[in-house]
């Protein structure tokens, strides 16, 4: 027998998990908002709680319509199936509900977007789940920082905000010889530019929120699993492989198999975390992932020629962007994100934070506003805003300085966003 | 994932549609194992499931008798479906393929995680179809877009209108 053959990256933007609604014929995927669904009879609800068919119960576990973008997200990403839940913060909770107990830690990035660094290193510790944040860019400062209780190894491919690319290779290589998983934050790069599967991630988060949706409409977060990370090697996840009392001593890997993350995401953690996706996000992110190669293809040649229009420019300090072959990043971004770095990069103004803080201020077309990844270009001084919590140590290592901006750009007319910039950047 | 063996779509239809009585080996009795959530999902899509057992031989599993061999079955089925391990799955191939046409036997069917590629060479040389690592239960769901409610992967794309009538 010979294997079906996989469709294009592009047909499956737009086809994957979006089958016509089989009922009215309905061609757009529907938005399914309600609640609950009709079981056929009492042995038929008994089946769906036991978790021994499939089907809905209540959209707080499932929902067609977020299901449509669970699939299409699985497939853009190479992997076995994704959770959907209400922002990428929430994604983070559910791969670490699933992975964590108190007591146990994880490794992070000390570069991560600075509202990760704050959820892992001040609001997880009131469920006792300890992170060590450290420079990935070494993977043996890595393995130096793994413990026995180490659960998991968290980076950013493209991190926020810096231009900064980590070694997905050299990282799964360190997170499989110690029998953790490789957690990947693939927002900043989205699937069209960086596939992490390929380079041995076992899971990847998103904020749905950014290049996804694109139009700055809809909050949304996802994990996607590989389905290859054996749970039951070992005895450090429980929540995965252990019987699970809410489930009447269920193993969810024994039992689901590659499945056994996303079942457990599902069925335990948006369950109990409550952080569900609303449909009617799912349907516009659905819409968004139609278009998402022809728009990360323009957000990375405007960036690109924004970014080296900055580097030029006498009021510019420096640009960090992997796109520069100035950067240290660029070589690693040939090699992981071929089709382009990116559309979000850092660059330093010449006279510190008020200096920033006064480009941000004078810009007309650029958004002031805390968001990426928007068709509208954005722009951010971190210091004062998304990276503010920090600590000035935290900052500089996040690449979020007082001398720091960061751009977002858009899908704008590239002229027009130099000219702004420009401005921003002369004006007295 | 097992890289080795892929199926294509189409095949491993046309199988779940050719086939309506089930012999699983190794079926359990315990309501929370795998076999038995695989065998009661099976009975509500319209298969005949015919448990097999030595341990529980002449008990009931899901309203079926249950037998210590396929060669003890009364009638006829078309796929046994092991949900034994891969060394097991050797001698079970072998019972199969000695009762196969007397029992009607045309599909040798190896769960998830069970790979025995001699048992395989052996079943398809006798004129079996085999499949491995797979399950029917997954697979039917997958092939029918059960399976995407969950939010799987179900690597089927597809502009047509699935039909509703009766076939």
């Amino acid at each position: 027998m010979k294997s079906s053959k996989t469709p294009g990256f592009e047909t499956r933007m737009i086809h994957a998990g979006a089958q016509p609604e089989p009922v009215t014929g309905a061609r757009q995927t529907p938005i399914f908002q309600n609640t609950s669904y009709v079981f056929h009879d009492a042995d038929h609800a008994a089946s769906l709680f036991n978790l021994q068919t499939f089907g809905f119960i209540y959209s707080r576990l499932t929902n067609p319509t977020v299901a449509a973008l669970e699939e299409r997200l699985a497939s853009l990403e190479g992997g076995r199936g994704s959770t959907c839940c209400a922002s990428g913060h929430a994604a983070q909770m559910l791969v670490f509900f699933a992975l964590m107990g108190p007591g146990d830690r994880f490794i992070a990035s000390n570069r991560l977007y600075g509202g990760s660094i704050t959820q892992f290193g001040k609001t997880f510790q009131k469920f006792d789940w300890q992170v060590d944040f450290v420079d990935v860019d070494d993977p043996e400062t890595v393995r130096q920082a793994l413990t026995p209780k180490t659960k998991a190894i968290f980076v950013e491919s493209l991190a926020n905000p810096g231009g900064v690319v980590s070694d997905l290779e050299a990282l799964a290589e360190v997170a499989g010889e110690a029998g953790v998983p490789l957690v990947v934050d693939n927002t900043m790069a989205t699937p069209y530019l960086c596939q992490p599967f390929d380079w041995g991630a076992d899971l990847v988060v998103h904020s749905t929120t950014k290049f996804l949706s694109g139009n700055g409409t809809s909050m949304g977060g996802a994990v996607v699993d590989s389905g290859r990370f054996d749970w039951s090697a070992s005895d450090r996840f429980p929540g995965l492989a252990a019987p699970e009392p809410a489930y009447h001593g269920l193993s969810f890997y024994e039992t689901f198999g590659d499945m056994a993350f996303t079942m457990q995401a599902h069925a335990v953690g948006l369950r109990d975390l409550g952080a569900t996706m609303a449909p009617m996000n799912a349907f516009q992110t659905l819409l968004g992932c139609e278009t998402l190669s022809l728009r990360m293809e323009r957000h990375c040649t405007n960036a690109k020629a924004v970014a080296e229009f900055l580097e030029g420019h006498p009021a510019v300090d420096w640009v960090s962007s992997a796109a520069l072959p100035s950067s240290p990043y660029h070589g690693p971004a040939q090699k992981y994100l071929p089709r382009g770095a990116g559309s979000v990069f850092t660059f330093g103004v010449k006279g510190g934070y008020e200096a920033g803080v006064k480009v941000v201020e004078a810009c007309e077309l650029f958004s002031h506003l805390a968001n990426i990844g928007d068709t509208r270009s954005l722009i951010l001084h971190p210091a004062s805003t998304t990276h503010r919590q920090l600590t000035e140590e935290q900052r500089q290592a996040a690449g979020a300085g007082p001398e720091v901006v960061r751009l977002s750009i858009g899908l704008e007319t590239v002229e027009d966003l130099l000219a702004d910039l420009d401005q921003a950047l002369t004006t007295d | 994932m097992s890289a080795l063996p892929s199926y294509s779509n189409k095949d491993l239809l046309a199988i779940l549609q050719g086939t309506r009585t089930i012999a699983m080996v190794g079926a359990s009795p315990k309501w929370n194992r795998p076999s038995f959530f695989a065998m009661k999902y099976l009975q509500e899509k319209g298969y005949r499931v015919i448990p097999v057992n030595p341990g529980a031989a002449g008990t009931e599993i899901l309203g079926e008798t249950v037998y210590a061999s396929l060669a003890e079955i009364p009638g006829r089925f078309e796929m046994v479906d092991i949900f034994r391990n891969s060394a097991a799955a050797g001698p079970i191939t072998e019972e199969a393929i000695a009762v196969a046409g007397e029992k009607g036997i045309k599909v040798i069917w190896m769960q998830l995680g069970v790979i025995n590629v001699e048992a395989a060479a052996k079943a398809e040389a006798a004129g079996l179809t085999v499949v491995m690592d797979r399950c029917p239960k997954i697979e039917f769901g997958r092939l029918h877009s059960e399976l995407s409610w969950g939010g799987f992967n179900s690597g089927i794309i597809s502009a047509k209108r699935r039909r509703v009538r009766l076939s």
